[in-house]
């Protein structure tokens, strides 16, 4: 008998706990659809199912000539997938190189890129600042995009080295028998079969930009120009209150469709991180 | 050349070697003529091209610089730095020239046939592929992560700030001044070490409370019995599936002090009066762990489940067998197994908080204000440097610091990698 009592406490004590984090979890997010739907501009006598709900914020982020927020959002897709596609490419090329290839330099250079992996980029967040300005790359989306692939680098190639390793060498060379050129074997046989590390590195190159704050806070300039991150935020630090519907309604129409889609390759991003987390 | 015979054939590899202090003449001296014209050509193309930026950046990273308005202290240490690499990039060229009329030589001491045109380009070919193809992404990381850590470390020995700005005044090196106002100028130092006591509380707290929580979650969401764990499971990813700039954001209104929800909604409904979570450094310190905590559990709630269900459960089975305790089964195989396969993502979790600028700056700013220190009440190093350097123009200083940061970073992560497996699998050779 007391077996089973135990497991009735033992299973209602894990339910309650379970419940108390989903209020937990859920209602901040409540709190911000709620608000974003919240009439008048600031929340005083607001609540979380508001009484005249309205769409009227959601229709002043798509006016643009009351918002920038569209800008801002075609700003953060085109420099994150601009990232992606220049990442995949570079690290696809480098990984290849140094897992498949033994050339003088090779050990050093490993030996650099694990060492950078570990430094954040904006580390040298001064340097940036300073470098871009003179080079004229300030408030320009190609000087965010260059950090961002550059910073991306060290860490993916170690990534997909370690993928491209486990794929049997014995591939490569009996193309090579077969007379198969350095380009065919990279493009016919081996990036093929690297598919699986290729979408994780992709989806890291671009949720990190998309996610960035920092960088962007210190190269954009002009509010045409800025991404989702730095325009959120100067919407909510310019007047603190004031406009607080307004960048309720714009989070949720961030966080709902990234969500939707990290749910749907969450189970990429774990395998891809603990497998660069044991392997490199 | 005359004696040129088998009897001293021996010679060769040390004549091409001497001849080749101009690249290209020992190629020529081992009858490699492509070889040999091209490395001539490419050197004299070096020189001529690179004549003028060796000459200022090189003269420029010395002096940074003579007469105000004219000379420009930080575009000539950036000139300098160029002409460092590209030094270097000459150098590994040269090197790799000696090296190759040395080896031709010695071929040719040992009477091997020397490689035919043909055959040079075929060997130019896959040998130069790889570096081919890692050139771009090399060259990238050259410019926009090498060279502004270059760059950072030049600049935390200047007295690059507002009073010594270009073009108006000169930039000067000062030697290790600016670390040594850190450790005994008042200010400094106790700003130093009240962000840094923070950083390190604010990471280990903070990190080992989503760590555990994480974990805990993941363990009894994973008990058998346990019914609706799709429904948990993705409940417990949400956090993680939306963007942190967006939830940090959205805790910023909740806890603001007059309209946040945490105040008047759920203090309120307790009948507890509002708290100033923004204006009192300890309360915001607080928020921030709390904040932390929520967003950074569900990542070790997803690792860790899928670690338990890769767990045998033979290994539970025999467990019960020998009459061991629910505790105990958790104790000896679940916990350690857990731990063993995550320890290092847990680590980068540490290394990763160390850092997190977002959370920090987006909150509150790192304010509050905090009298008597030139940073805010909850500034963590990073963001302290964010500061200093889009504020208040203190660029050496936050050279320094950043400097300092990350002599802590690397310490740890080589402490981390020296322990990987790859690390020491790698067939380094």
């Amino acid at each position: 008998m007391s077996m089973k009592r135990q497991k009735i406490i033992r299973l209602t004590l894990t339910y309650l706990v379970v419940f108390v984090m989903f209020v937990i979890i859920l209602y901040p997010l409540a709190w911000i659809v709620g608000s974003s739907f919240n009439p008048g501009q600031s929340l005083s006598g607001s609540s979380i199912i508001p009484k005249n709900a309205t769409l009227a914020h959601y229709k002043e982020l798509f006016d643009t000539s009351k918002s920038k927020y569209l800008y801002w959002y075609w700003n953060s897709l085109k420099v994150s997938v601009l990232t992606m596609v220049s990442t995949v490419i570079l690290v696809s090329l480098t990984a290849y190189a140094f897992s498949r290839y033994r050339f003088f330099g090779r050990k050093n250079g490993l030996m650099t890129f694990l060492i950078l992996q570990m430094i954040p980029n904006f580390a040298a967040l001064i340097a940036i600042y300073i470098l871009a300005t003179l080079t004229h790359l300030i408030d320009s989306h190609l000087g965010l995009i260059l950090v961002y692939v550059g910073g991306q680098i060290p860490m993916n190639t170690w990534l997909m080295k370690g993928y491209l390793d486990t794929i049997p060498k014995e591939l490569d060379e009996s193309a090579k028998i077969d007379g198969a050129g350095h380009l065919r074997i990279f493009f016919q046989i081996v990036m093929p079969l690297a598919t699986p590390i290729i979408a994780v590195v992709a989806l890291f190159a671009f949720i990190a930009p998309f996610a960035d704050f920092i960088i962007a806070s210190i190269l954009l300039r002009t509010e045409k120009n800025y991404t989702l991150a730095v325009g959120l935020y100067d919407l909510v630090a310019k007047q603190f209150g004031a406009e607080f519907t307004t960048f309720a309604a714009g989070a949720v129409l961030i966080a709902v469709p990234i969500a939707i889609l990290f749910l749907s390759f969450q189970r990429y991003f774990v395998s891809g991180l603990t497998a660069g987390g044991t392997k490199g | 050349m005359s004696k040129e015979g088998v009897s001293d054939s021996t010679s060769h590899h040390k004549k091409a070697l001497f001849l080749s202090i101009i690249p290209g003449l020992g190629q020529l001296y081992n009858k490699q003529i492509l070889k040999g014209v091209s490395f001539l050509v490419l050197s004299a193309a070096f020189i001529l091209v690179f004549k003028d930026l060796l000459n200022l950046g090189l003269w420029g990273l010395v002096t940074l610089g003579e007469i105000p308005f004219e000379d420009h202290s930080i575009f000539l240490l950036v000139y300098g730095i160029l002409a460092l690499i590209v030094v270097v990039f000459g150098l590994g060229f040269y090197c790799f020239n000696l090296r190759d009329a040395y080896k031709v030589g010695k071929k040719r001491d040992a009477h091997e046939p020397i490689s035919t045109m043909k055959e040079q380009y075929r060997n130019l070919v896959d040998n130069g592929f790889p570096y081919l193809i890692m050139s771009p992404g090399f060259l990238l990381l050259v410019f926009v992560v090498i060279f502004p850590i270059i760059f950072v470390i030049l600049l935390s020995f200047t007295n690059y700030d507002l009073y010594h700005s270009p073009p108006a005044k000169l930039v000067d090196w000062v030697g290790i001044k600016n670390f040594v106002e850190i450790f005994k100028v008042d200010m400094w130092r106790d700003t130093f070490f009240s962000v840094l006591a923070w950083t390190l509380v604010w990471t280990f707290v903070a990190t080992t409370f989503q760590v555990a929580l994480g974990i805990f979650l993941a363990i009894i969401v994973n008990q058998k019995d346990v019914k609706g764990k799709a429904i948990m499971r993705t409940v417990f990813i949400l956090p993680w599936a939306v963007p942190a700039f967006v939830s940090i954001l959205v805790f910023a209104g909740m806890f603001n002090e007059s309209f946040g929800a945490i105040n008047r909604d759920i203090l309120g409904f307790f009948g507890i009066q509002g708290l100033p979570w923004m204006t009192k450094p300890m309360l915001t310190r607080i928020a921030l762990i709390l904040i932390q905590t929520w967003l950074g559990f569900p990542f070790i709630f997803a690792m860790v489940t899928g670690v338990l269900q890769s767990i045998p459960q033979d290994l539970y089975e025999a467990a019960t067998v020998d009459g061991a305790s629910n505790f105990q089964k958790f104790k000896k195989i679940t916990l350690p197994l857990v731990l063993y396969s995550t320890a290092p993502v847990l680590i980068t979790q540490y290394t990763f908080n160390f850092n997190n600028f977002s959370i920090i700056y987006l909150f509150n700013g790192g304010g509050p204000a905090v009298s008597g220190q030139n940073a805010g009440g909850t500034d963590i190093l990073i963001s302290w440097i964010y500061s200093l350097t889009m504020t208040s123009a203190q660029y050496s200083k936050a050279a320094t610091l950043t400097m300092l940061l990350s002599i802590i970073v690397i310490t740890v992560a080589i402490w981390q990698f020296k322990r990987t497996k790859s690390f020491q699998e790698e067939d380094m050779m």
